[in-house]
Formats: structure tokens, C-alpha cells, sequence
């Protein structure tokens, strides 16, 4: 699955990047790495965008960038 | 920029919201000089600093989270710390200012920065965050772990600065080493077959990056990216992987584990579906309504201190005319038109500041992303947007908040068709003259309030056509770190708001005021004493001798026969098909400076009493054609309104826009409103006349 399809509030990890180009280069530069561990904090009163913690710091990322990230729900 | 050339150059470069700006503040003080580095709309702000025995030139670089160079931002921090920007010498040392509270994340960049060859000094910066997050950070074993100079900082209250200045006059004389990342053979030799240099490694890693473009590496990269695949690594993860597992290893059991970030708490609330959009709304009336309403009392006080100051100087003139107009016109009015937009700039740049500076400008962004996500744009053009329905100068200087190019430049090209504070005398004037006596107050209301949702609604699908037909780079992804919520500093938020007041009257004000001093010699010359002496016997004639009246009817025959008279009676065929008669065409080229001039134009072409629009009103609708038709039929009036709705006629603006996006942008800017404009009221013309 992907961090789109995540529950907000539901702990997961980053299993792989499928973004390619600069948008990988970006969220792997900002720690969105194989192993990390993500959450869904907040989504926006439109459905979209969505706000994650990453790492302890929250980033805001569109729902077209979070379904370039699969997760692993952890249980 | 700087005035004299010192030898030394330290550059401030960090992540975003990493307190990199009130740390570069806190260095320079207030002398700072802001420009723009050349050719690029990326801001360049440079200071002066003494560290140790020397003085140096303080450079701050924009916040970046990478080296990468997919964004302008980036780009101008890489060629910056490479030499490659004329006049920012390569710096000596870099001052790397690093969050406390996320130093895994923000030494990715440090580690990048060190592999291009500069001595490095990181600030430890928010370190008192960080401890109330119960993470202790020692300084000195982080030093010795990095190599380089660490050195704890609260830049927000000055603290740690001076040992901050005596650490990097050390580095100046002994720079450090940063522990080198043990990259893989294979990344090694591919980065010796891209010129073995400090970017060699940019030039492997970056993909669609402007700086492989420039320096005509394309083919190379693709095939050391070939050479990276044989050797089994992914050329696009293989530099974050690879210096992330470097980082944990540099910080391993450095600081004390993390509680529980602190500063979100507010997101529950003003980030909710319901409460989080009712205290936006609030806040962004707020803000509108500031900039619309109060900056008015201060706008008036500027105009009234400005007439005083032409009339008083014009009494002191009287025997020479020229001058005397040149004078009191030409110049005062000149400098009072650039004066005129210091209270909407500095009371928009107090709210900008205000909501950056606590985090709140990140959680707008996040709340309207939406809205305009379709467009090209995203949630950071909601502020500029919105302000430039009270004035387009102010929001477009704004829209330095928004990072992404293509959002930025889209975004002041339609910020000019909201309907601001200067197209209102325009609206009233028609409105009042020819909807209100003919319809009512209600359509009167009705058509003012239409006026203003026009321009939203042409501006967006505008926006999305520049985005999707004209605006050929690709757009960057929308990556936007919520920052802690934090409190506004008093310092910083006056530093913004005199920076950008002083900015815009320093590189905007000259090109606005040279601006005013040709529009008044089209509107003076030529002047030959007969036209004096022939109305002035011509209404004696007719038995008119009032003094006022007669210099009335003079300026009116002046201006008429003025180079821009004549321009207007030349252009006119060109508006015939929009209704206007020469007049007409005369006040809309005379509106040029600025909109609202129309209304004084008109005012001197009928030889109306300033002081008094009714009477204009009266003679607009008096006004005929030479067979006796009127000249003002609502029909005329709506295509005037829509002519002013959509054109771009405002020097400053257009000034403004290509001290941000260029010339080229402005002019491109110019024609398309005016094309707008001119198709509009012409369809307002030909339909309205036909009903």
C-alpha cells in the first residue's frame, strides 16, 4: 500500500520510493528513506494535501506525491 | 551591491526555518543591502561583519533542504558556494546553521556543502527548543565528531554569536575537515569522469538539474549513470541512502533521545476542517482589511502632504510656468505617487512577516493548497492573491514567499487583474453617472461588486493557460515543511517590513518617478501662449471672466493640443469599436501612471470642477457626439469600466514587475491586459449597444 491509502494517525514505515526524477531526489533528500518511520498527521479540509511526521518534523505533501510512497502498516 | 569590496566573504546557508535569517540579522544588524542576484528573481541579501581582526561581507544564502539544483533557490546556493555567481566571490567559510531539534535531516545539507571544498562552521542553532524537547546536545563532542567548528546558538535572543564570530575567525585561518562520506568505488570513479571537482558529485547525483544543462554534461551523467547501474546502484537514491547511513553514523548517541515535539499542539485546531477555515477567513480579513482600510487613513495623509507641498512650492514658482508645473507635477507628484504605497507595503509585510515568522503562512498553504492546485498554482498564492485586491504593488513584492518559480511568475502576472483600491474612483464615477440614475442603488451595488468578481474569474483560468501553455519548466513538488508553531520576534518582523518598504522606494521608486516625468512632458508640451489668448477671448466673448472658469477651459485646450492630446485623438479610431470618443482615449492613455487618473483627466478635459464630481457626472452625460448623440450610454460606461477592469494601466505595477520577473515579463504583462482589456470592452460595447 501506499501513505495515500494510510489511516491518519496510524503508525507505519517507508518501505520504498517509486517517485522518479526530482521529486525522488527531493523526498529522499528530506529523510523519506527505506526504513523510515511515517505517519498521516493532518489532511487538509479539501481532502488534499496531507501533513506527515517524519522523523519527529511534520512536512505537508500532496496526495500525487504520498501514492509515490509505499508503507508498511506497522502493527 | 556592496559599496566597497572587502576581501573576505562568509556565507550564511541552512534549511528553511532554521532561524538562518535572524542569525544573519543578529550578525549584521540593520545595514543590510537587498538586491536581487543577477538575472534570477532569487533575493540576495548581504551585510557586513567583523570577525576577529577582519571584516567581512556576510552573504545569506535561501533556505534549501539540498545541494540539488532543481529550483532557482538551489541553484543560486550551489553557484554560490562554487564562485560561479559574478560579484559573490566564492566564500572563504560557510556558516551552516542546523536546527537543534532535527540534526539528522539538517546535516545532509552540511555534509553536500562540505564536499565542495569550503571550510565549514555550523551554529547549533534553537538549541533552547531543543532542550525543552529534553534533547542536550554537546557541542564540542559534535565538533570533534564533524571536524569542523560546532558552536550552540539561540540566534532568536543573540545568544552564542560572539563565540559564533571567534570560531569562524578561527576557520578562516585553519579550516576544519568534515569527515568525507565513504562513497562506493563505482560513485567515485563516475564522479572522476564528471571533472573531479567540488560539483563533480552535483553533477552525478542531480537529475534535471540547470546546472548539468550549463555546463553541457547531459551526456556525460547519462553515461556515469550507466557505469553506476553496472555496478548494481540506483543513481537516484544512491547519494540520500548513502549519506544518511553516513550521518547516523557521524551523530550516533550524540544527543539525548527526543520527547515529544513541542510547538504543534495549535495544528488540532487551526488546521481543522471547520475551525481551521473559519480562523483563516478571520485572519485573512484581518489582513485585507488592514491593507484595504486602514492604510487608507495614512494614503490620504501622504496625498494631502503632497498637494500641500506642490501648492506651496507652485506659490514660490508663480513667474515661471514651466518650472512651476515641472515642480509641483511633475517632480512632488512624482515622488508622492512612489511614497503612496509605503503603508499598504510596510502593513502587508508586517502581516507576511508576522504569519512566517509564528508558522502560520505554511498552514494557509496547506488549507488552500487545493483551491489551486489545478491551476499550476498552490497554496502559498493565496496571500498575494488576496492582497492585490486592496493593491497589486505590495502583493506582488509578497510573492518572494512563494519558492516555486513557475507558482511565482503566474502568480504576479495575474495578480494585476484582481480589481484593487485604485480602479474603485473608475467604477464609482460610471457606476454613479450611469447605472444608479438608470437602475437604482441595487444595481449600482450589484454592478460594483461584479466588477470586483470579474477579475478573480478571468485571473484563474489565466493562470492556469500561463501555466500550462507558457510556463515551460516543469514544476517543482510540493514539499512544505510545517514548521513549529513559534513567537514572532519584534526585531525580525521590522527588519521585513523596513527591508521591503526601503527595497521598493530604492529600485521600484526611481523607474516609477522617471515614469511621472515623462507622462507629465507628454501632458505639458507643447504649450505656445496663443491657446492662452484664444479661449481666454473666446470666453470673454461668451462673457465668462470668472478666473477659475477661464483656467479651467485654458488647461482643457492645453491639454487637448499636449503631444498626449494629440496621441489620444490619433489612437482613437483604435477605441472606436469600444464607443470611446477622443476624450475618452486621451484619459485612458493619461491613466497610464495610474488608474485612478482617469477620473482627473476627464475631470480637465470637460473643464470640470476638480473639487466637485457631480458636475463631472453632469457633463459626462451632457457629452455628445458632433450629430448629437450621446457619447456616455450605459453601454459605454460598462465597456470603460471593463476596459480599466482588465487593462494593466499603472506604471508602478509594471515598474514592480519587472524589478521581480524581469522586463520581459512586464511587457509581456502590459500587452496581454491591455489585449484583455481591449477585447472586453469592446464585447461590453457592441453587446450592451444592442440590448
Amino acid at each position: 500500500m501506499t501513505l495515500r491509502d494510510l489511516e491518519p494517525l496510524r503508525d507505519a514505515e517507508l518501505t520504498a520510493v517509486t517517485a522518479r526524477g526530482v521529486l525522488a531526489q527531493r523526498l529522499m533528500a528530506m529523510g523519506f528513506l527505506p526504513g523510515a518511520r511515517v505517519r498521516i498527521v493532518q489532511v487538509a479540509p479539501f481532502g488534499d494535501p496531507i501533513t506527515v511526521e517524519l522523523d519527529g518534523w511534520r512536512i505537508s505533501i500532496r496526495l500525487s506525491e504520498a501514492a509515490c510512497l509505499d508503507v508498511k502498516e506497522s502493527a | 551591491m556592496t559599496t566597497t569590496t572587502l576581501t573576505l566573504t562568509v556565507a550564511v546557508a541552512g534549511n528553511p526555518n532554521t532561524g538562518k535569517s535572524t542569525l544573519f540579522n543578529g550578525l549584521t544588524g540593520a545595514g543590510q543591502q537587498v538586491g536581487n542576484y543577477p538575472g534570477i528573481t532569487v533575493q540576495r541579501k548581504t551585510g557586513r561583519c567583523r570577525f576577529g581582526e577582519r571584516e567581512a561581507t556576510v552573504v545569506d544564502l535561501p533556505g534549501t533542504y539540498s545541494l540539488a539544483a532543481a529550483s532557482p533557490d538551489e541553484e543560486v546556493v550551489l553557484d554560490a558556494l562554487t564562485g560561479h555567481i559574478e560579484g559573490t566571490p566564492k566564500p572563504d567559510v560557510v556558516i551552516c546553521v542546523v536546527d537543534a531539534t532535527n540534526l539528522r535531516r539538517n546535516l545532509f545539507l552540511v555534509s553536500q556543502i562540505a564536499e565542495v571544498g569550503v571550510p565549514l562552521v555550523v551554529a547549533l542553532n534553537m538549541t533552547d527548543e531543543a532542550e525543552a524537547m529534553g534533547i542536550r546536545i554537546d557541542a564540542r563532542r559534535l565538533s570533534e565528531r564533524l571536524g569542523v567548528p560546532c558552536v550552540a546558538t539561540v540566534a532568536a535572543r543573540g545568544l552564542g554569536l560572539d563565540e559564533l564570530k571567534a570560531a569562524v575567525a578561527t576557520a578562516l585561518d585553519s579550516p576544519g575537515k568534515f569527515p568525507p562520506v565513504a562513497w562506493p568505488a563505482a560513485v567515485l570513479s563516475a564522479a572522476r569522469t564528471l571533472g573531479g571537482n567540488g560539483e563533480s558529485l552535483r553533477l552525478l547525483f542531480d537529475v534535471d538539474s540547470p546546472l548539468v544543462a550549463a555546463r553541457g554534461m547531459g551526456a556525460s551523467q547519462s553515461q556515469a549513470h550507466e557505469a553506476l547501474r553496472a555496478a548494481g546502484l540506483d543513481p537516484l537514491s544512491i547519494e540520500a541512502s548513502t549519506r544518511y547511513a553516513h550521518i547516523d553514523r557521524l551523530i550516533d548517541g550524540i544527543s539525548t533521545k527526543a520527547g515529544p515535539k513541542r510547538g504543534y499542539r495549535a495544528d488540532a485546531v487551526l488546521t481543522h476542517r471547520v475551525w481551521g477555515l473559519l480562523i483563516f477567513a478571520a485572519l485573512m480579513f484581518v489582513v485585507f482589511s488592514s491593507i484595504y482600510w486602514i492604510a487608507q487613513p495614512a494614503m490620504d495623509g501622504i496625498e494631502a502632504l503632497f498637494k500641500w507641498l506642490a501648492s506651496a512650492a507652485g506659490a514660490k514658482l508663480a513667474s515661471k510656468p514651466m518650472l512651476q508645473s515641472l515642480v509641483s507635477n511633475g517632480i512632488i507628484g512624482g515622488v508622492g505617487s512612489v511614497i503612496i504605497f509605503l503603508p499598504q507595503i510596510l502593513i502587508l509585510f508586517f502581516f507576511v512577516a508576522v504569519l512566517e515568522d509564528s508558522g502560520y503562512m505554511a498552514r494557509a498553504a496547506f488549507l488552500m493548497d487545493k483551491v489551486f492546485a489545478w491551476t499550476g498554482l498552490n497554496g502559498k498564492c493565496f496571500v498575494p492573491m488576496l492582497s492585490s485586491f486592496a493593491c497589486a504593488v505590495p502583493a506582488i513584492l509578497a510573492t518572494r514567499t512563494i519558492d516555486d518559480p513557475k507558482a511565482r511568475i503566474s502568480t504576479i502576472l495575474v495578480s494585476p487583474l484582481m480589481s484593487c483600491s485604485a480602479r474603485l474612483p473608475v467604477y464609482v464615477l460610471m457606476i454613479g453617472a450611469f447605472v444608479e440614475p438608470n437602475y437604482g442603488a441595487l444595481a449600482a451595488g450589484a454592478a460594483l461588486f461584479g466588477m470586483h468578481v470579474l477579475g478573480l474569474a478571468v485571473a484563474i483560468p489565466i493562470a492556469f493557460v500561463i501555466n500550462r501553455f507558457l510556463l515551460k519548466s516543469k514544476p517543482l513538488p510540493f514539499l512544505l515543511e510545517m514548521p513549529p508553531y513559534r513567537r514572532p520576534r519584534a526585531k525580525g518582523v521590522f527588519l521585513r517590513m523596513w527591508r521591503s518598504g526601503w527595497e521598493f522606494t530604492a529600485r521600484a521608486g526611481t523607474v516609477i518617478f522617471a515614469f511621472s516625468i515623462v507622462i507629465w512632458a507628454l501632458m505639458y508640451f507643447p504649450r505656445p501662449p496663443e491657446v492662452r489668448e484664444r479661449v481666454t477671448a473666446e470666453l470673454a466673448a461668451r462673457g465668462v471672466t470668472e478666473e477659475k472658469a477661464v483656467e479651467r477651459e485654458v488647461d482643457s485646450a492645453y491639454l487637448n493640443q499636449s503631444l498626449l492630446g494629440r496621441m489620444g485623438k490619433g489612437a482613437q479610431p483604435v477605441f472606436a469599436p469600444c464607443g470611446f470618443d477622443w476624450k475618452i482615449t486621451i484619459a485612458v492613455l493619461a491613466a497610464f501612471p495610474a488608474r485612478e487618473v482617469l477620473v482627473s483627466t476627464l475631470g480637465i478635459l470637460y473643464a470640470s470642477d476638480e473639487e466637485d464630481e457631480t458636475a463631472l457626472r453632469a457633463k459626462l452625460a451632457a457629452a455628445s457626439w458632433p450629430d448629437g448623440k450621446p457619447v456616455y450610454t450605459p453601454a459605454v460606461a460598462a465597456a470603460i469600466m471593463i476596459f480599466f477592469a482588465f487593462c494593466l494601466q499603472c506604471m508602478s505595477t509594471i515598474t514592480v514587475i519587472a524589478k521581480e520577473a524581469g522586463w520581459k515579463w512586464a511587457g509581456f504583462a502590459f500587452v496581454y491586459m491591455t489585449a484583455l482589456a481591449w477585447v472586453g470592452a469592446v464585447a461590453a460595447y457592441q453587446i450592451g449597444s444592442r440590448l
